[in-house]
């Protein structure tokens, strides 16, 4: 206040106000002006703008037409494959999470003691979700899971005869969960680095103790780990709810058979490119938002019940 | 004494073997589990050189007769051929690792280096937009790329990471520019280097694994992009690999098994390079910030 007070007349004073802002936060601007570009022209803007669209009827051609919440209402009350899509995603989240979870951190777990050969262990679990999120996987799936595919070849070995898994819609989704938790690598890979920050000493006064090694993984390990149980859960929940590419090739981009591979971004896809209802998509996609935020608010007002923070 | 001495003895002994065993069992499970997790992919392989007739058959991994076939079968499989893919998936993830590179970093240095009014606020925005789903802003960017023109070329997939949308390769750099001593960067300011240079001169030079990092990863999930190209990509002429695999399957209408596994191994051969060469970068990267794959 005294500088201002001190530094003359009006119009000097500005500058050496500007002047002095723009020392102070010009080249922080500067430095993130491409990222303010990307974020209002690209994130921001876009956003409000789907949320505009999912207020309307647009298809691409014609001005978008205001039909209020008629989007809304027939996603809650009228469209069946709305519902399947959510069963669809649903039940993958929450089989294929867990799932993947619990093999990364056995086989964290099972790699942690110093055991030999943990680079090439490492290397060899870890590849699968480096390359599977690759068109080329989906496509070996598609003939693994084949009626006349490798694992009923190998089930013919033992005189079982497999159904088609991909065409059969009681077990289809069951494929594409396989897919996800063969893919458990990455987790593994921070359940791994979670391991290693749990002091040794910890283990050594539970061992004297007499404390069993079941005993000692139930009460040290696992709650010393939980920020990276609750890390690993959040982001491969909202990773699973986006999961798109191994349903697109597996179903030939139908979701089927009977929309039991209907994830709810496939389904999104083909309300956006395939019917060019794009305010329909739109609608969609902040009902997916609101899904995966109220899970996220979820996980956090719940993690500090079960999450050990050591402050 | 003797006795004890000896109790502990074969004790011992026995806790010894114990272990062992426990190791060998341990091992065989390793060892088990990683076949298991292999095979697919080594089948794959093996697949791709496999005559026709066997691949539906045989569930081993060494085929009767090796031919090479496949290969230039599968790469002119379709009107265009696999090389027109390669290079476009090529030219389109060379241009997002350095779009990457150039706007993350500069974000980045702002965030962890540069004092400026409204910083913590920008930080929390730019990490509040890693949770938000792609499909939300999917429609009007789709719009916005249509009424450019852009639609049908590569641009709607390289421009974006000229703007630093990849707030995840932000919030790794910006993790790592944390780690840089301090003094570094205020003895250049005390002898009157600029922001920039700063930037350039000390930041960048000391970054180099993070930056290689981002590199790696940015280009191995621009190569793997099957949504991206799928919607911007019309013409065949600039289709990316994993658009060239889709149509494949649409177009032999899965006759041609061994040609579509020939174009999935080649489509894998960059990633898997990546993961024999750099491996120890990339799991660094995924265990220090954890990473999403």
């Amino acid at each position: 206040m005294t500088t201002i007070a001190t530094s003359g007349p009006i119009s000097a004073q500005s500058r050496g106000w500007l002047a002095r802002a723009w020392t102070r936060n010009g080249a922080g601007y500067m430095f993130l002006l491409p990222w303010f570009i990307g974020f209002f022209g690209l994130t921001a803007g876009p956003a409000l703008v789907s949320l505009y669209l999912s207020f309307t009827s647009f298809d691409l051609l014609t001005a978008p037409r205001w039909i209020g919440l008629d989007n809304y209402i027939r996603i809650a009350t009228a469209d069946p494959k709305f519902m399947a899509s959510m069963r669809v995603t649903f039940f993958f989240v929450l089989v294929s999470v867990p799932l993947k979870l619990i093999f990364a951190l056995a086989v964290a777990m099972a790699l942690n003691r110093g055991i030999r050969g943990l680079p090439w262990y490492r290397a060899i679990f870890y590849l699968p979700s480096l390359l599977g999120a690759s068109v080329a996987i989906s496509v070996l799936w598609r003939q693994l899971f084949a009626g006349d595919g490798l694992v009923n070849s190998f089930l013919a070995n033992f005189g079982i005869e497999g159904p088609s898994w991909i065409s059969n819609p009681n077990y289809s989704i069951y494929t594409l969960i396989v897919l996800a938790v063969w893919q458990f690598g990455s987790p593994m890979i921070i359940f791994l680095a979670g391991l290693r920050q749990i002091p040794q000493d910890m283990y050594e006064a539970a061992e004297l103790d007499g404390a069993s090694k079941w005993r000692q993984f139930w009460k040290i390990t696992l709650p010393l780990l939980t920020p990276v149980v609750f890390f690993n859960a959040v982001v491969q929940t909202i990773e699973a709810f986006k999961a798109f590419t191994p349903a697109f090739i597996i179903s030939g981009g139908t979701g089927g058979p009977i929309n039991s591979t209907l994830f709810y971004t496939l389904y999104l896809y083909q309300e956006a490119f395939g019917f060019f209802r794009m305010g329909y998509a739109s609608a969609l996609a902040w009902v997916l938002l609101v899904i995966i935020a109220l899970f996220t608010a979820f996980s956090f007002l719940t993690a500090r019940y079960w999450v050990h923070y050591d402050d | 004494m003797t006795d004890i001495a000896a109790f502990d003895e074969t004790q011992q002994r026995g806790l010894t073997k114990r272990k062992l065993w426990m190791s060998v069992l341990l091992h065989g499970l390793l060892i088990g589990g990683s076949f298991i997790m292999l095979y697919p992919l080594l089948w794959m392989l093996s697949a791709s050189f496999r005559p026709e007739e066997e691949i539906f058959s045989s569930t081993s991994l060494i085929p009767s007769s090796i031919s090479f076939d496949a290969y230039p079968r599968g790469w002119f499989g379709l009107q265009e051929s696999f090389g027109t893919f390669f290079w476009n998936s090529f030219v389109i993830s060379i241009l997002c690792v350095i779009g990457n590179l150039m706007a993350c970093s500069l974000a980045a240095y702002a965030f962890a280096r540069l004092n400026f009014w409204g910083r913590n606020f920008w930080f929390a925005i730019m990490l509040g937009t890693l949770m938000l789903p792609y499909h939300v802003t999917l429609v009007p960017q789709y719009v916005l790329f249509l009424n450019l023109g852009w639609v049908g070329t590569f641009l709607p997939l390289v421009v974006p990471k000229y703007l630093a949308v990849d707030a995840f390769f932000i919030f790794l750099m910006v993790q790592f520019f944390r780690g840089i001593p301090r003094e570094l960067t205020e003895a250049a300011m005390m002898d009157g280097c600029s922001a920039w240079r700063i930037y350039w001169k000390v930041m960048l030079p000391l970054s180099l694994p993070v930056l290689a990092t981002a590199a790696i990863f940015t280009f191995i999930w621009t190569w793997d992009d099957f949504f991206g190209p799928l919607i911007y990509l019309t013409d065949m002429r600039d289709y990316t690999v994993q658009l060239g695999l889709r149509s494949f399957v649409d177009s032999t209408g899965l006759s041609d098994w061994s040609g579509l596994f020939a174009m999935s191994i080649l489509s894998l051969v960059p990633v898997f390079f990546f993961f024999l060469f750099f491996q120890r970068l990339l799991i660094e990267g995924i265990a220090t910030t954890g990473l999403k794959r």
